[in-house]
């Protein structure tokens, strides 16, 4: 699924670095524990999270993720976002709950990462 | 080809600066994607060690055809337990490392995955050196 059909389906608003329109997403994994996001691999995997910080970026570049939806209304602050251009890390901001963001790609065919 | 970083306690503004460094060198030196991921993750997880546990330290990274060499070296308090820290799950971070994303034990478990050699000399009081090794042939 394109990132654009994500930001549509998840209500939400693209910041951080350009939409790269080739990308594919297949799956995804929800946590703010970056610990975690580190131990799996990221490959067309979104990150969905509601931890809003310079190392969910940090975390993210080191992931390899291209995408990250951060739920629960949480706002970017520059930093946050410079870091995101400078990675090429696309931000999808919602204001939907993890859980609702989780049941809606889900329902449109996103798959778990396990 | 040699590169120095500097870790400043606590500093989790800057914390993963070096990581992110190196990604970029190795990815300039066309290195493999795979070598790679494992190279920054391992690096990145004990820069982070260092910021949350340490009282400051350095990183130094020695990078040539074979392999790439890197060695965390901090002063803080050292592991007590280095059998626990291993252990996934075992954690000490406090409550402001926890708020970052981190602390969840699994930092030394998953660097020893990243890498082919995993050295961690420790000395309570005095601080931890901690030697990983990712060959690139």
């Amino acid at each position: 699924m394109k990132i654009k059909e994500i930001a549509q389906l998840v209500d939400g608003q693209i910041v951080g670095a350009p939409v790269d329109e080739t990308y594919e997403v297949e799956k995804a994994f929800a946590s703010d524990l970056m610990s975690d996001v580190l131990r799996f691999s990221m490959d067309e995997t979104v990150l969905v999270t509601g931890l809003c910080n310079n190392q969910t970026m940090r975390t993210a570049e080191m992931a390899d993720l291209r995408v990250v939806i951060l739920g629960r209304d949480k706002q970017p602050d520059e930093d946050m976002l410079e870091l995101a251009v400078d990675a090429d890390i696309t931000l999808v901001k919602s204001k939907f709950s993890i859980f609702k963001i989780s049941g809606i790609l889900y329902n449109a065919g996103i798959k778990p990462l396990y | 080809m040699h590169y120095t970083f500097q870790i400043e306690r606590g500093n989790f503004t800057d914390a993963g600066q070096a990581s992110s460094s190196v990604k970029r060198t190795l990815k300039q030196l066309g290195v493999a994607p795979a070598n790679i991921k494992r190279t920054v993750v391992a690096l990145f997880e004990a820069e982070i060690n260092a910021v949350a546990h340490a009282y400051g330290g350095t990183i130094d990274v020695d990078i040539d055809g074979e392999k790439i060499v890197m060695v965390v070296a901090d002063e803080g308090p050292g592991i007590p337990n280095l059998d626990l820290a291993m252990q996934e799950g075992w954690s000490t971070a406090s409550p402001k490392v926890r708020e970052m994303g981190y602390g969840a034990g699994m930092g030394l478990p998953n660097i020893k995955k990243n890498t082919d050699d995993l050295k961690i000399e420790t000395e309570v009081g005095v601080g931890t050196t901690v030697t990983m090794t990712v060959y690139l042939v």
